[in-house]
């Protein structure tokens, strides 16, 4: 039995996990509303609120589960990457927590969790390729079993998510601006001519930040022209310059590793557009896709309980002198 | 019974061991570094509690500086300690930094002005004076621009001791503002002392005072800078409106 802490961004989490896989609680307090005023997540206003916030949903967590502190084996946190302020009350809580009662602690990838959270509905089977989409990552990872990631490529500038945001807001879309792009593309027609980065023949790393550009770039001619833009179908122009380049790039790592499983992970695998075309191209190519549940796709605890569990049967401890690295890599 | 205090709000971080019946302080750690809290405080609880020879089971009562001071340090402390109550089911007390500090100067005949940077010349700061042994608010801590509040302190017309690491920032300008009447901490009076705080939160405990909750949250002093710019735009908006109407 593993209690998970995630405090990274502005979710304050703590969830129970027995044996990697079975979910008993996963307890998350959301900050959207408190940010949403202030058009992103502002660092201090989400450290202050993980302080008030972290003891009792600990505390939730554990009577959610029915379970009480001795019964925990191990405590297992995010360590990175993330906002280190805030990363920072997970990590001093458990530690504290660890030291109170000499139970051992895990310092957990905070992407490792997001893959791990596909574990919690269908063991992992390996090797596998995930693709991890979230406003601060994307990236395709190869794994051959537990614990063991080797990354085949990541962005060279903005994550998905962010671009998705970033593009939202040129739009005038409330925060969180991503599903809002997706409610709009799918009301509208791909017209709007937008470039794809494909980088290097070979390379499967990603680039958004020319692709925000030419949205910007596009809005700022169409009003310099006093012409109103399409607003559904610019939204559906960009989300496919998006998957197109996410999807193929997924389905050639798939291919170059020679694995049979693809497993999407990170808020971005909310996109309806995303999971609609990863089904199709993955039933095309017979390569086995695992999408997690719209609640374990955002940040949540359960997912580090998880991937913190075979970093525990690893014997993979952390010591009291754990830090917050904004930074981490996972490999 | 025993108590263990924390205080990470500075620069300093300390912790000490109290008994609480005896009145004595049994153990206490201090150091003034520009590291990370983070990393060295379990170590040196661990180290502390290992030359006492005892474990967190020998703790009954627990004590952390509530703040102002450096916001990602108070909140090393409080999570530490509040998350250490709710495992072992302790009580947990708190006590502002600045009158940590401020007992630093108890000895003192006059009033005690404890005092942190909070950039932009201003000062997390508050006038102390003695009651018993211990330091009370005569004047209310606050946030506030250095000039301002040394009007304020000249007014009364009292010796003011100044303590703290950052008052050698501001020296010129208090000796510049209260002259004679201003004095200077000694190297060790500058230093917060985790053993002043567990004194303190000692009192509350026989006082019976009611511990911290879970929610407890730093003492700030000010709001986010975020969410003062916000109010500020609200309050424009509410202005314009109300020209209009
Ligand atoms: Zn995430």
């Amino acid at each position: 039995m593993v209690l998970g802490i995630e405090t990274s961004c502005d979710e304050t989490s703590a969830a129970v996990v027995k044996g990697g896989t079975r979910l008993l609680s996963n307890v998350i307090s959301s900050q959207m509303d408190v940010h949403r005023k202030f058009g992103g997540v502002v660092p201090e206003v989400a450290s202050r609120r993980h302080v008030e916030r972290i003891t009792l949903i600990m505390q939730k967590a554990l009577e959610q589960a029915g379970v009480s502190i001795k019964d925990l084996d191990a405590i297992a946190v995010t360590q990175g990457p993330g906002l280190v302020g805030a990363l920072l009350i997970g990590v001093s809580a458990a530690k504290a927590l660890s030291f109170a009662t000499g139970i051992p602690l895990v310092g957990v990838h905070h992407i490792a969790g997001h893959i791990y959270a596909n574990h919690l509905v269908k063991p992992l089977e390996f090797p596998l390729v995930a693709l991890v989409v979230s406003g601060g990552h994307t990236e395709l990872i190869y794994m051959e079993g537990h614990n063991r990631y080797e990354r085949l490529g990541r962005t060279r500038d903005d994550a998905a998510g962010e671009a998705f945001d970033k593009v939202a807001r040129l739009m005038n879309l409330p925060y969180p601006g991503g599903p809002h792009i997706d409610r709009l593309a799918a009301q509208g027609n791909p017209g709007y001519d937008l470039p794809r980065a494909w980088l290097e023949a070979d390379s499967l790393d990603f680039s958004f930040s020319g692709l925000k550009s030419a949205v910007m770039n596009l809005i700022h001619n169409a009003s310099q022209r006093n012409e109103a833009i399409r607003e559904a179908d610019l939204a559906a122009s960009f989300q496919e310059a998006v998957l197109d380049v996410l999807v193929e790039k997924s389905l050639r790592a798939v291919k170059r590793t020679g694995v049979k499983r693809l497993v999407l992970a990170g808020g971005v695998s909310a996109n309806s557009g995303l999971r609609v075309r990863l089904h199709q191209r993955c039933a095309q190519e017979q390569i086995e896709l695992l999408i997690p549940p719209l609640e374990l796709c955002t940040d949540n605890a359960a997912m580090i309980a998880s991937a913190g569990t075979y970093q525990y049967l690893d014997g993979n401890f952390a010591e009291l002198s754990l830090n917050a690295e904004p930074n981490l890599s996972l490999v | 019974m025993k108590m263990l205090a924390m205080d990470t709000s500075t620069l300093v971080m300390g912790i000490a061991v109290l008994h609480l019946e005896e009145k004595r302080v049994l153990g206490e750690l201090t150091t003034n570094l520009h590291k990370n809290h983070s990393v060295r405080l379990m170590p040196a609880l661990d180290q502390l509690l290992g030359d006492l020879e005892l474990n967190m089971s020998d703790i009954q009562a627990l004590a952390v500086s509530a703040g102002p001071g450096s916001y990602t340090g108070i909140r090393i402390g409080v999570t530490t300690a509040k998350t250490m109550s709710w495992a072992l089911g302790l009580p947990l007390y708190s006590e502002s930094s600045l009158t940590v500090l401020a007992m630093n100067g108890l000895r003192f005949d006059g009033v005690v002005v404890p005092l942190f940077d909070a950039r932009r010349r201003r000062v997390y700061s508050g006038v102390y004076r003695r009651e018993g042994e211990r330091m009370v608010e005569q004047i209310p801590q606050q946030v506030v621009e250095v000039d301002l509040w040394l009007e304020q302190i000249a007014e009364l017309n009292q010796p003011a001791l100044f303590l703290g690491d950052d008052v050698v920032r501001f020296e010129e300008v208090i000796r510049r503002r209260l002259g004679e009447k201003a004095r200077f901490g000694t190297a060790a009076e500058n230093i917060p002392r985790a053993s002043q705080l567990g004194m303190l939160c000692r009192h509350k405990w026989a006082n019976h005072e009611p511990p911290e909750h879970a929610d407890f949250s730093p003492n700030y002093l000010q709001m986010t800078e975020a969410e003062a710019n916000w109010i500020k735009k609200q309050g424009n908006g509410e202005t314009s409106h109300a020209q209009k109407s």
